[in-house]
């Protein structure tokens, strides 16, 4: 049965397992989402005005939704007034999570210098000035300037310059990368797609708000959910999560996951820089998903063997 | 705090690199009392030219017309020193940290070689600020140098790094054979300004008297520039960095080397 839309917003259990827990008359399954250990680096890109900023942001972290397949996942953490930027102008905040150091380094060389070197007017900055964990970026890009680059140190940071056909580059010369988490999660089990959608884009639009996360995934969330490996292409590292597809309800060999009423669901993916923001967007977002037409609300997990971050949906929701 | 009054006028220079909180941290009154100056060849004691107040602090105040006490705050890491009046040659020289500020002028090798900190002069300063000894093949590789009132020869002559900011006229030779670094002249300089730079920039607030062997390159707005803008307003220093008010004419140079230095002039949109 649907839920019922005017049911009491309070939760009607407690965390305990087996025991109920309701949003708005939306049930919260009493599971856990788990998220590995990553590490992040957080780019600030600034330019002559917002527009042109959020066009590199964009750009650069674009094809960015899984490290698996990506090798880097990115998104915009959040826009930046010009008093809140290193050269006072408007700016964007970018983060950028992978497996290690190295790896997140040649990635931030792969895509500054292919997507804000390239852009007119930006520059580009280190938005971790406190990690001791430092990888040379503008120190190796600056070798785009054969030679007629040049560099100024102030307040202990040291900046590229490099001439460019618009004027001057500016790139710092180190970027902090810190340890972070990936994979938070939660999945949006709606009566139909639009609503799953409309859910599904108020808890983004709610997450986006909180300090310190992005959203890898078009828009926020994605609609190919996977599992680990195949049932039949052996090759395949990952593939559809076919408990959760709703077209292969009743299908043999698939074990459904779905409730009988649910015809359509999104997942939202979040990583962190550490594991108050990821909580504090899940929070957020749980609790802006949970309206009309949403059947439930649970979270993808690989039985606790591999992440060794686990944020339970109820203990979550229960501070909330 | 430890506060120093000068008793009289030295006759020549005293030699006084002992006046640094470095040395002062731990002393007692007695002892920093006793620390050796000289007065020309002569070995004396602190306290045969001031009164010493307080002890054991790495914040000193000397008080009166210092233009002879030379050496202050030599090669210090630590702390701050302010001058309520005028002070000697090589003040700041070789300083590692902390900050250094005179409420009067001071006279030639402020800053001399020094490697990080801060020193603010509100009057004039002699020639050769942040400069490389004679002899010496670099001049200051850090720190900040700001001048509210005029300057004099060879100022960040051959300085790697650092920052200095004259806010009145400065005479012939800034920059020379500078290094690296940036010398920002709110009001302009003389002659032969950048004369032999190999790297570095020099940014005049208004028009100055170029070497011909300095080369017209662009008029832009430098990125990194905003970032200096917006470092020194918070030292109560402006300088123009907004795209819509004008633009910095760059020459390079200088070419005689060749260097690859660069001379910043800015110029404002025609109102």
């Amino acid at each position: 049965m649907p839920p019922d839309e005017d049911s009491d917003p309070a939760m009607t259990g407690t965390s305990e397992a087996g025991v109920n827990m309701e949003r708005r008359g939306v049930r919260i399954v009493d599971t856990f989402a788990e998220a590995f250990d990553m590490r992040a680096a957080r780019v600030l890109i600034t330019a002559n005005t917002l527009g042109w900023a959020r066009t590199g942001a964009q750009t650069m972290t674009g094809f960015a939704t899984s490290v698996i397949g990506c090798k880097v996942e990115a998104g915009i953490e959040a826009e930046l007034a010009p008093e809140n930027t290193p050269d006072g102008r408007p700016g964007i905040s970018v983060l950028l999570f992978g497996f290690d150091a190295d790896g997140l380094s040649h990635r931030l060389l792969d895509r500054i210098g292919q997507t804000i070197l390239t852009c007119p007017t930006t520059a580009c900055f280190d938005g971790l000035p406190g990690a001791a964990e430092r990888v040379n970026v503008g120190g190796q890009l600056r070798h785009f300037g054969d030679k007629f680059q040049s560099s100024k140190s102030l307040n202990g940071h040291r900046y590229w310059r490099i001439p460019v056909m618009d004027g001057e580059f500016l790139i710092e010369e180190k970027f902090g990368v810190q340890k972070a988490i990936g994979g938070g999660n939660f999945l949006i089990l709606g009566m139909d797609q639009d609503r799953a959608l409309a859910a599904a884009e108020a808890a983004v639009e709610a997450m986006r708000k909180v300090h310190g996360v992005i959203l890898p995934f078009p828009g926020g969330m994605v609609r190919a959910g996977s599992k680990v490996g195949a049932k039949n292409y052996k090759k395949l590292s990952a593939s559809t999560n076919d408990a959760y597809c709703p077209t292969l309800r009743g299908r043999s060999g698939v074990k459904s996951e779905l409730p009988d009423n649910v015809n359509s669901v999104l997942e939202i993916v979040v990583d962190g820089l550490d594991r108050e923001a990821i909580e504090n967007s899940m929070r957020v977002g749980i609790e802006a998903a949970c309206r009309p037409g949403i059947v439930e609300i649970t979270a993808g997990n690989y039985g606790g063997k591999l992440g060794k971050h686990h944020f339970r949906l109820h203990a979550l929701m229960a501070t909330a | 705090m430890i506060i120093l009054t000068l008793k009289e006028q030295p006759v020549v220079p005293l030699e006084s690199e002992v006046l640094s909180p470095d040395v002062t941290l731990s002393l007692s009154n007695a002892a920093i009392r006793a620390l050796p100056v000289y007065l020309g060849k002569t070995q004396r004691r602190v306290e045969d030219f001031f009164t010493v107040e307080g002890e054991a602090s790495d914040e000193i105040e000397i008080r009166g017309d210092a233009k002879q006490v030379k050496w202050i705050g030599r090669g210090m890491s630590r702390g701050r020193v302010k001058v309520v009046g005028n002070a000697g040659m090589h003040t700041g020289a070789y300083m590692k940290g902390g900050s250094i500020e005179v409420t009067g002028n001071v006279s030639d090798w402020l800053g001399g070689e020094m490697s990080d900190g801060f020193i603010r002069v509100g009057g004039n300063a002699g020639g050769q600020i942040g400069a490389a000894y004679r002899g010496s093949r670099g001049g200051m590789r850090n720190g900040t140098i700001i001048i509210g009132g005029t300057a004099g020869l060879e100022v960040g002559m051959r300085m790697k790094r650092g920052t200095i900011v004259i806010g009145g006229l400065v005479r012939d030779f800034a920059g020379l054979e500078m290094k690296g670094g940036t010398i920002v002249l709110l009001s302009g300089a003389e002659l032969r300004t950048g004369a032999w730079m190999n790297r570095g920039t020099i940014v005049s607030l208004v028009p100055i008297p170029l070497l011909p062997s300095f080369m017209y390159a662009a008029t832009y707005n430098p990125s990194f520039l905003r970032l200096y803008a917006k470092h020194l307003r918070t030292l109560g220093i402006t300088i123009p960095d907004d795209p819509h008010d004008g633009g910095y004419q760059r020459y390079t140079g200088d070419t005689s080397i060749p260097g690859r230095g660069e001379i910043l002039v800015w110029k404002p949109h025609a109102s």
